[in-house]
């Protein structure tokens, strides 16, 4: 079989906003990668101390996987199918069907078996996001948003990476949208990201999410050298820089992605207030770089002056600098 | 962050293969992408990452040659699994897997069972299975 649907690719941060974006383009709407982030009120903050990823707590700049999924299509009035399959080969088939009628085909994939990947990033996540287009000589065309260029995969790679082991299997998940509608109300979808938003980052209760999981934190991270000792310590904040900095947040744990998203937010509403609210959040996103670097030092262990009381006050005022964004936010768009 | 702040600190993470999209600000003020290679305090926490695994890595090999594990259970560690990965790849049950770990029952494992463990670990061929340097690739 050789076919090609005349799908555009466009690289960015990261994976699902991507395909989300280059999906909607195909069917005629224009959504940056910024407004995809916002409007699925893609920031956010967690740190999960009881749960353990390869022996260390969890620090979450971002949603669960999916999620950011579904609220554009709710808040756009977009007609998507999903389906998870038991049969590989079914799933394959499915997704032949798929092309043949011309639908590019988002898919739910496992990065460790993706042969383009770069090495060093093939862990066992099983929640990247990756657009089939095609099929040239027994490949299948892949878009992969945080790939610069376009790749192939062979069917037997495609399938592995498909139907992958570990937590959170993807057991052959495809997705397709089946319809748009004509019009999309943008202005209104922003407004209740950015509301969403300011709830998530500013009114849970609890301690581990928003602000208060930031501040909780960075208390934290003060008594890690003493309980943990310098070599497992340096490990956990190395987790932390990993998370806010890794392939796919643009920068800052999303900080910056989501400035980009109050700048645009504020011509599309026209409220300059939110204008000048991304400049704020732009100085916060540096902050958490300064952090990122700060911590570095200590991780290193190249002796540095740093220490992890100063890094935990940073910290805790990182949160409160942030804080006054959302509440910011709140304020312009009631 | 400004267009021109976006650093290249270049430790060949992406092998080439590919750069990293950071949101940055340009001249005019507005929000823009710049691609980037990298940056230290980054590539610093991954290489942390696989400076552990590489330990584990070398362990699981000594412990191949010294005869006290089959070739499975290196390349076990070396693809950052565990028994349950690698049953839930191989579609055996956890102790099967477990036993093929003795060198002895790895020595007898019939074909395709072995062609399971090439799929899990995604391996070319058989030979592969005994090649205890595959983590150069």
């Amino acid at each position: 079989m050789q076919m090609k649907i005349n799908f555009e690719h466009r690289m960015s941060a990261h994976c699902e906003n991507g395909v989300i974006s280059n999906l909607l383009r195909y069917y005629g709407i224009e959504l940056s990668e910024p407004m995809v982030f916002g409007i699925g009120s893609g920031i956010y903050f967690s740190y999960l101390p009881f749960y353990k990823l390869n022996g260390m707590p969890v620090t979450s700049f971002r949603p669960w996987p999916g999620l950011i999924f579904k609220r554009i299509t709710r808040a756009l009035n977009i007609e998507m199918h999903s389906q998870r399959f038991r049969d590989p080969e079914r799933a394959m088939q499915e997704l032949n069907n798929n092309l043949n009628k011309g639908i590019p085909t988002g898919m739910v994939v496992g990065v460790f078996h993706l042969t383009y990947f770069p090495a060093p990033y093939r862990f066992h996540f099983n929640a990247h996001n990756i657009v089939a287009f095609g099929q040239e000589n027994g490949e299948y065309l892949i878009s992969d948003p945080v790939m610069e260029n376009t790749e192939r995969l062979s069917a037997f790679d495609l399938k592995r990476v498909r139907f992958s082991g570990g937590i959170a299997k993807p057991k052959g998940k495809m997705y397709y949208i089946k319809s748009v509608p004509e019009h999309v109300d943008i202005e209104s979808a922003i407004r209740k990201g950015l509301k969403r938003t300011v709830l998530e980052m500013l009114k849970l209760p609890g301690p581990i999410i928003g602000i208060t999981g930031i501040k909780y934190l960075g208390s934290r991270i003060r008594k890690w050298p003493s309980k943990l000792g310098e070599r497992k310590a340096g490990q956990y904040l190395g987790q932390i820089v990993r998370m806010q900095e890794e392939i796919g947040t643009g920068g800052a744990g999303f900080r910056f992605l989501f400035a980009a998203f109050l700048q645009e937010a504020s011509e599309k509403l026209a409220i300059p207030a939110l204008n000048e609210l991304s400049m704020e959040m732009t100085k916060v996103g540096d902050q958490w770089r300064e952090f990122a670097v700060k911590a570095g030092r200590i991780y290193k262990g190249r002796h540095s002056t740093e220490t992890y009381d100063e890094l935990s006050d940073f910290l805790i005022k990182i949160a409160e600098n942030e804080k006054k964004v959302y509440q910011g936010i709140d304020k312009a768009i009631r | 962050m400004k267009v021109n702040e976006v650093p290249q600190d270049d430790a060949n993470l992406f092998e080439g293969k590919t750069r990293d999209v950071q949101y940055a600000v340009g001249e005019d003020g507005k929000y823009t992408t710049v691609k980037s290679v990298g940056w230290d305090p980054k590539n610093t926490a991954m290489l942390q990452v696989w400076e552990v695994e590489k330990e584990k890595i070398d362990q699981a090999k000594k412990l191949v040659i010294s005869g006290k594990k089959s070739p499975l259970y290196f390349h076990m560690i070396r693809c950052l699994m565990h028994v349950k990965l690698v049953a839930s790849y191989t579609g055996l049950p956890r102790w099967k897997v477990k036993r093929h770990f003795k060198p002895d029952v790895f020595h007898k494992l019939p074909d395709h069972i072995l062609d399971k463990y090439v799929y899990a670990f995604g391996l070319k061929s058989r030979e592969d299975l005994q090649n205890l340097d595959a983590d150069e690739d």
